[in-house]
């Protein structure tokens, strides 16, 4: 704990901390949108527009956490920002390019000529899809250590299916709470699909995790941390096999327990995430870089911190308000 | 081209494709605030209509704007790594204050402005607009904080070659922040003055002279005839203050080699950097020297006298291709301006060079900017940081790879942006809505709020 006695350290901290929030965030909110824009493959035309139209109006906001996370690691850890990107130059680029289209498709779709808007919803599917894999990917080759061998390539794509299934199932989980009827059943199968793909992909990634790393291994497998940590793969575990035994049942009488599913994913990505941030923790580019080694100037962090402070309430109050405004299931969407 | 040039050639290419769109919303959120406001007081319907077209064209713009952002926040760590190891101390919290104060709220009352009338109250709704066209100018403001910077620092003290912060206030009122985010915020009307002009002038070419699009073409032209005027003073005072910090920027714009007095103001040239003058040079003797002095014999500094300056040809045309710009819409504006206030609308020729200009705004801007940014080269931070120990060590194969790939999307989402904006004016005049084109939300048969549509607010 004597890393935390000084002003730099407790800072750093403080913004590795925001940092995987807002990280976190961006993964489950526009991973609901993401979710949403793989599934239009498997959905009718009528099913498009409302699946569309149940997030319209967040995505823009769930966007902007992937800059906030994005931003922090370049202000607050500058040299990792430059090591991680470059490293991640080609995927980073995919993926740019994939949110590009997946966010022009939103209202181009809705301004076109009728014969162009199925090109938009294609490049939609595609966007949402190409976006998860690169994240997926992304992740992998950060788990590998950003090692440039066939495994770790090949781990890479592994995790991006593994993401993008991930996406799909908050995605299936988030239209069983925003729709209703046909659509609403086709999400729960999409939904019970997507949760197996997830979970098969959580197994193979947290084995791969330890094998891969002797300090992550070491981490997790050493007396007592082997008892203290073990609530967290049991609880995920429990999770979904509750999940699915709730989607089972759905859709009940007046639309009980539909939110059970989003509960679900939600805890699932917070306890796959908090997973994660244990086994890398303190480092920042793994094995290289500690957040504490790679932090900006204090006094700069402090200015940021303090905003931060005053900041993040409002945002995440307006944040609150605008889902209120939009509670419920799902209407066409119009600019009046 | 080397792995900096294509670097750089990715950057200008993300960046430029980017402020196309923040140009056109920044000034487009208070014209909507405007045409929101006339409504509310005077319950014509003409300015809703107003508003709902172009809270459409707002719409495709902020969504544009965003996904373009978003590149760019990426592409300070994939192309210029040196950037933020050096003066991250610097940009880092300008940076992380225009998300903060900015983005988020932008883009989060957007959704209530877009899609949430008949969900909260007029007032409500009213305010989501405010806060909307506050948050746009909002990260106008933080981000021409940190673009002035990089041109006029101040405010900071190296230690162990990167910058800290040493007061900042400093900071953010470097010398150049005033003029260039006036220069910018102007730029912005000026360019959403000219699209709203244009896009009604061609509605009203097409004969759909309904009072909603009137009111518009009104707005448009009076705003920019009225813009213009302080734009040229306020570029006057840009360029001065330019001189003062950058003065081999100006030098390049203006096309000086050798110092000299009484310099002429260059209308045409072809710089030369082989043989360091200019070839077919047509000027107005000792012009240059009374516009940036004040005085016909004033000095100029040329760029022979600096051991770092910027390449001359592309400063000296972008320069000129923006005050050309600038010239033609304060004729085509004014012209407009004084036809609608004894007619009542333009003639049929000045509505198609309205046409013509409806996307002059962006032509002036990013003329604009390239005169700024490649003037301030080899510098990144001017006297600070050269581009070239900013970049990455990619390689050159892949930078080229992933330009080319961008600058595909971009050439296609321009051209189906265009061609959608002009799609959008002539839709808009088809009544009623025809079912097989109109978009999902106004098809027949589906639950919504066309009672809002159609029985006004």
């Amino acid at each position: 704990m004597d890393l935390l006695a000084t002003h730099g350290h407790w800072l750093a901290f403080a913004f590795a901390f925001l940092m995987g929030l807002s990280i976190l965030l961006y993964v489950i909110l526009d991973g609901y949108d993401l979710g949403v824009g793989i599934l239009l493959r498997g959905a009718t035309d009528d099913e498009k527009d409302k699946m569309i139209a149940s997030i319209g109006p967040f995505w823009d906001a769930n966007e902007t956490w992937l800059v906030l996370g994005v931003g922090i690691l370049l202000v607050a850890f500058p040299i990792a920002h430059g090591t991680i990107l470059t490293a991640l130059y080609l995927p980073t680029a995919i993926m740019l390019i994939a949110l590009i289209l997946r966010g022009v498709s939103f209202d181009f779709r809705a301004k076109v000529l009728a014969s162009h808007k199925h090109m938009w919803d294609t490049s939609f599917f595609i966007g949402s899809l190409l976006a998860a894999l690169a994240q997926g990917y992304m992740l992998g080759l950060y788990i590998m250590g950003f090692e440039h061998s066939i495994a770790s390539h090949l781990f890479g794509l592994l995790a991006g299916v593994c993401v993008a299934a991930g996406y799909g199932f908050i995605g299936a989980s988030w239209l069983i709470m925003k729709t209703d009827g046909e659509l609403q059943k086709k999400a729960v199968r999409w939904a019970r699909v997507s949760l197996w793909l997830t979970a098969a992909g959580i197994g193979l990634v947290s084995l791969a995790t330890p094998l891969v790393n002797a300090r992550i291994f070491d981490k997790w497998f050493s007396i007592p941390n082997i008892v203290l940590l073990a609530p967290i793969p049991i609880i995920t575990g429990i999770v979904i096999l509750l999940t699915d035994y709730t989607l089972r049942k759905l859709p009940l009488p007046q639309d009980r327990f539909a939110w059970v599913p989003f509960a679900g994913a939600v805890s699932i990505f917070v306890l796959c995430f908090h997973g994660l941030a244990y086994s890398f923790y303190p480092y920042i580019v793994p094995e290289k870089m500690t957040i504490y080694g790679a932090a900006a100037a204090p006094e700069s962090l402090m200015i940021i911190f303090v905003g931060a402070m005053v900041v993040l309430p409002c945002i995440i109050g307006y944040t609150i308000f605008a889902y209120r405004v939009f509670w419920g299931k799902v209407q066409d969407l119009r600019y009046y | 081209m080397d792995a900096l040039m294509l670097a750089r050639a990715q950057f200008g290419a993300n960046i430029t494709f980017h402020i196309l769109f923040p140009t056109i919303t920044i000034a487009l959120g208070w014209m909507l605030l405007f045409f929101k406001l006339r409504y509310n007081r005077t319950q014509d319907m003409k300015w809703m209509e107003a508003y709902r077209f172009y809270v459409k064209v707002f719409a495709l713009c902020f969504a544009l704007g965003v996904v373009s952002g978003i590149t760019m926040s990426f592409q300070f760590g994939t192309n210029w790594p040196g950037f933020m190891e050096k003066v991250g101390n610097i940009a880092g919290p300008l940076l992380a204050y225009e998300v903060m104060t900015a983005f988020f709220l932008e883009a989060t009352f957007l959704g209530i402005m877009l899609f949430g009338f008949n969900r909260v109250s007029n007032r409500v709704h009213t305010l989501a607009t405010v806060l909307v066209a506050v948050g746009t100018t909002l990260s106008a403001f933080w981000i021409l904080v940190l673009n002035s910077w990089m041109h006029t620092p101040a405010g900071f003290e190296m230690r162990d070659g990167v910058a800290h912060a040493t007061s900042w206030m400093e900071i953010i009122f470097n010398p150049s922040m005033p003029y260039r985010l006036t220069h910018m915020l102007l730029a912005s009307g000026l360019t959403a003055s000219f699209l709203i002009a244009g896009l009604s002038a061609y509605q009203w070419l097409r004969g759909d002279k309904r009072a909603g699009v009137m009111a518009a073409m009104k707005t448009g032209i009076y705003a920019a005839a009225m813009l213009i005027p302080l734009q040229i003073f306020m570029g006057d005072l840009h360029g001065l203050n330019t001189l003062e910090h950058q003065p081999q920027k100006v030098a390049a714009m203006e096309g000086i080699w050798e110092t000299e007095r009484g310099a002429p103001l260059l209308l045409f040239a072809m710089p030369n950097e082989e043989t360091r003058s200019n070839d077919y040079a047509i000027g107005i003797p000792k012009l240059a020297s009374l516009i940036l002095t004040h005085d016909l014999d004033g000095e100029i500094k040329g760029l022979n006298e600096f051991e770092h300056h910027p390449p001359v040809a592309p400063v000296f045309y972008a320069f000129r291709i923006m005050v050309g710009t600038g010239i033609l819409m304060l004729a085509v504006s004014w012209l407009a301006s004084i036809q609608l206030y004894r007619r009542g609308e333009p003639k049929r020729w000045l509505a198609y060079a309205l046409v013509g200009m409806a996307f002059s705004g962006w032509v002036a801007t990013v003329a604009g900017w390239y005169t700024t940014e490649i003037g301030r080269q080899p510098w990144l931070v001017h006297g600070v940081l050269m581009t070239a120990d900013a970049a990455s060590d990619v390689a050159a194969g892949m930078i080229a790879a992933t330009l080319a790939a961008y600058v595909a999307v971009y050439v296609v989402l321009i051209a189906a942006f265009i061609s959608t904006l002009f799609y959008l004016a002539r839709r808009a005049g088809e009544k009623p809505d025809r079912p097989d084109r109109a978009p999902v939300a106004n098809r027949p048969g589906v639950a919504g709020s066309r009672q809002i549509l159609e029985g006004g607010a």
